[in-house]
């Protein structure tokens, strides 16, 4: 049981983004995905969760051995189990956060079935109160003139509501302070369990150290160059990216 | 007995789509025949028995309408597509409603009971009007709410009975010459509602009324005329849908408001056309001193609305308000606003308009807020904000603000906005369809406003907004 990316290979346009990228995270665990701006790893993400921009051109993901590509429509992979959270979540004014995320809960029943409200707000609050969320949080509109920290919160708790089997983070830390970082990992650490698999996707090692992974890989000009256990991490906040880059070259 | 057509009776799986799309064969009693002629507006004074007043001012009114050009040169040329001669004016079993669902004709009593109106009537209602081409077909009021001395009754019954009321008011708040549509309504109008609250009487639960087209190439055009007297307060629903024929419908209605001093009028409309429908409608209200008409008004459907709603404050500290919402899909043209005419000082009105556009759908605001230079502590609110969905969509604006003289505050806001791929796409990535998410997005750019909305009709629309969002995804 794993998320399989094998070979993949994908392009925005005619431009080359994603030129076999190959890369397994088991069940259970936590794999980083490192690498400079513009190396294609939100890239990656995005189209793993079949965002309408992106041409993949060759290869594959496996979800626990079925192909995302077998799902063309980005809500079908999302219901089978995989979730982004992504980099700059988008605002959606006038939707509450607890309508919003009703309505996602709601589109995991099967049809005909109706979501039992008082179930439903015990299940949020509980999930709200480990995420140490206010409830007053749920009656704002989703993302609209959150705090960065805010947004990632919201991410996070739409995460532990919709329970998904991988879960892939993006950029997670981005616009976030010290305290709002160990907020936001906590809640991750929370939902690390054997169901479930993460690829956390991060320019700087800082958030590594409060989400500790099992796998870090190295992302270079839309492949993985090198990987290596969470100490590579810390070489790489010490030495940078560029010696991985001349050695993803120097191999290619 | 008349034969219900086949297709409707085997329950159709697909009835949640759209809940007014179906239609039963009928053999009318009473039909006018195609086209309009003096003879027509004859016949619908025998059938309805009309004192010489009314045969009078239905034929000015139609002289009136002939008179009149179509008024393309500010409005949609789709009006030009409108054949008055191939229209049937005027449609009905009978003159007189029931006042017990049991007598009402089977036909029409299960068309609104396939539309929900008698279990509404149970559970929320003071009292109901069903109105099934040109006639009602059922009119009731709460008992108790009788007692209080509120009339409820259809437009015919309102100008036989209580002529002293009905005369005094009807047709001075929208005059026949409005417009070629209030023009061609006085000629041939029937059905509608006739309302009048007593002073201090406050209506507790709303009065409904609920417009049913069944006939094909078929015109319905009821007048409604409800005066609050001083003090008194009511709210009144109007609900409306048709089947989808091939061929277009007319629907134009005229309808006018009258509350006397300190009096509340509520008004209330979530209309459902088909996309057939030319939907041409005058409303206005007279609103005396420190009264307050509110008009709610949502329209969904129709191949062309024109809808205005207005406010006359010709009291001091009088208060007007329309709160809109349309939403033009595909191949829909909704073209409304709102007039407000500040003819006394201290008056106070507020308009927010939202429409939303999808595919070709075409969203026009109109709006009229006048105040004459000589008036004094004088408010106007107006907001319109307009939704896009997909690049294909189109939206105008034509506030016209008139406020002559320094004694007054205007504040005008208009906003466009656009639904984003990017925020569908995050949307979807929660496990939300494409149709899901466009639903969402729709229902929280209108959110603010449905909260104006009564209950049940909140319900409603968002479940209307749903379908239509459905609907429109390819």
């Amino acid at each position: 049981m794993s998320l399989s990316i094998q070979n993949l290979t994908a392009s925005i346009g005619d431009q080359p983004i994603l030129k076999g990228l190959n890369l397994e995270v088991p069940k259970g665990e936590v794999h980083a995905i490192m690498g400079k701006n513009g190396s294609g790893k939100s890239t990656l993400a995005k189209i793993m969760a079949g965002h309408p921009d992106y041409t993949v051109t060759g290869g594959d993901v496996l979800m626990d051995g079925v192909s995302l590509f077998s799902m063309e429509e980005p809500d079908a992979r999302a219901r089978a189990g995989l979730f982004l959270a992504f980099q700059y979540p988008m605002e959606i004014p006038g939707v509450t956060i607890a309508n919003f995320i009703r309505a996602a809960v709601q589109a995991r029943l099967p049809e005909g079935e109706e979501l039992e409200a008082t179930d439903y707000y015990a299940n949020l609050y509980a999930k709200m109160d480990a995420l140490k969320i206010a409830r007053a949080f749920t009656s704002r509109s989703v993302n609209e003139g959150f705090s960065g920290g805010e947004k990632k919160r919201c991410e996070i708790l739409q995460m532990s509501m919709l329970e998904p089997k991988y879960a892939v983070l993006d950029e997670t830390d981005s616009g976030l302070d010290i305290d709002a970082l160990k907020i936001v990992s906590e809640g991750v650490n929370a939902l690390r369990s054997p169901d479930r698999g993460f690829l956390v996707i991060t320019h700087y090692q800082r958030l590594l150290d409060y989400i500790v992974p099992d796998k870090v890989h190295v992302m270079v000009d839309g492949r993985i160059a090198l990987s290596g256990d969470k100490d590579l991490a810390l070489e790489l906040e010490a030495r940078g990216y560029d010696w991985v880059t001349e050695d993803a070259l120097a191999t290619a | 007995m008349p034969a219900i057509a086949e297709e409707t009776e085997k329950p159709n799986i697909d009835i949640d789509r759209s809940v007014g799309d179906f239609s039963y064969k009928m053999d009318y009693a009473f039909d006018a025949g195609v086209g309009l002629n003096e003879q027509t507006i004859d016949y619908i004074c025998d059938v309805k028995k009309d004192p010489d007043w009314v045969r009078a001012f239905r034929k000015d009114g139609y002289r009136k309408f002939l008179e009149k050009p179509m008024p393309t040169h500010w409005a949609s040329h789709d009006l030009d597509n409108i054949v008055f001669e191939n229209i049937r004016y005027y449609l009905s079993q009978g003159v007189t409603p029931s006042r017990s669902w049991d007598d009402v004709p089977e036909e029409m009593k299960q068309t609104f009971e396939r539309l929900g109106i008698p279990e509404q009537e149970r559970k929320y209602l003071a009292g109901v009007e069903a109105q099934f081409d040109s006639e009602a077909a059922y009119s009731n009021i709460k008992a108790a709410v009788g007692e209080q001395g509120v009339i409820f009754v259809g437009s015919t019954e309102g100008l036989h009975k209580h002529p002293e009321i009905f005369r005094k008011w009807f047709g001075k708040v929208i005059p026949s010459s409005d417009n070629k549509f209030s023009a061609l309504n006085s000629a041939v109008f029937s059905g509608g509602s006739f309302i009048y609250v007593p002073p201090g009487v406050k209506v507790k639960h709303p009065l409904q009324a609920y417009f049913r087209i069944n006939a094909q190439n078929f015109g319905q055009f009821e007048r409604t005329l409800i005066i609050a007297d001083e003090g008194s307060e009511v709210m009144y629903m109007e609900g409306c849908t048709a089947p989808k024929f091939e061929t277009s419908t007319l629907h134009s209605a005229v309808v006018e408001l009258v509350a006397l001093k300190g009096a509340k009028i509520q008004y209330v409309t979530v209309q459902n056309w088909s996309a057939n429908v030319f939907n041409l409608v005058t409303k206005r209200g007279l609103a005396h001193e420190e009264a307050e008409i509110k008009w709610i008004d949502c329209n969904i459907g129709s191949r062309l609305t024109m809808k205005y709603p207005g406010v006359i404050m010709k009291g001091r500290k009088a208060r007007g308000e329309v709160i809109s919402i349309a939403l033009a899909n595909d191949g829909q043209h909704q073209d409304t606003g709102a007039k407000m005419i500040h003819a006394a000082d201290e008056t106070t009105s507020n308009i927010v308009s939202k429409s939303i556009s999808i595919g070709t759908g075409q969203s026009t605001y109109r709006g009229l807020v006048d105040i004459p230079p000589h008036r004094k502590g004088c408010k106007n609110n107006t907001e319109c904000d307009a939704l896009l969905i997909n690049t294909n969509s189109r939206t105008d604006t034509y506030p016209a603000i008139v406020a002559r003289g320094n004694k007054n505050a205007c504040q005008h806001e208009a906003s466009v906005s656009k639904i984003n791929a990017e925020q569908i796409f995050y949307m979807q990535q929660r496990g939300l369809t494409e149709g899901q998410a466009m639903s969402l997005a729709v229902n929280g750019f209108v959110n603010d406003l449905v909260r104006e909305f009564p209950m049940e009709y909140s319900v409603e629309l968002k479940r209307l907004i749903d379908l239509e969002m459905e609907g429109s995804v390819g």
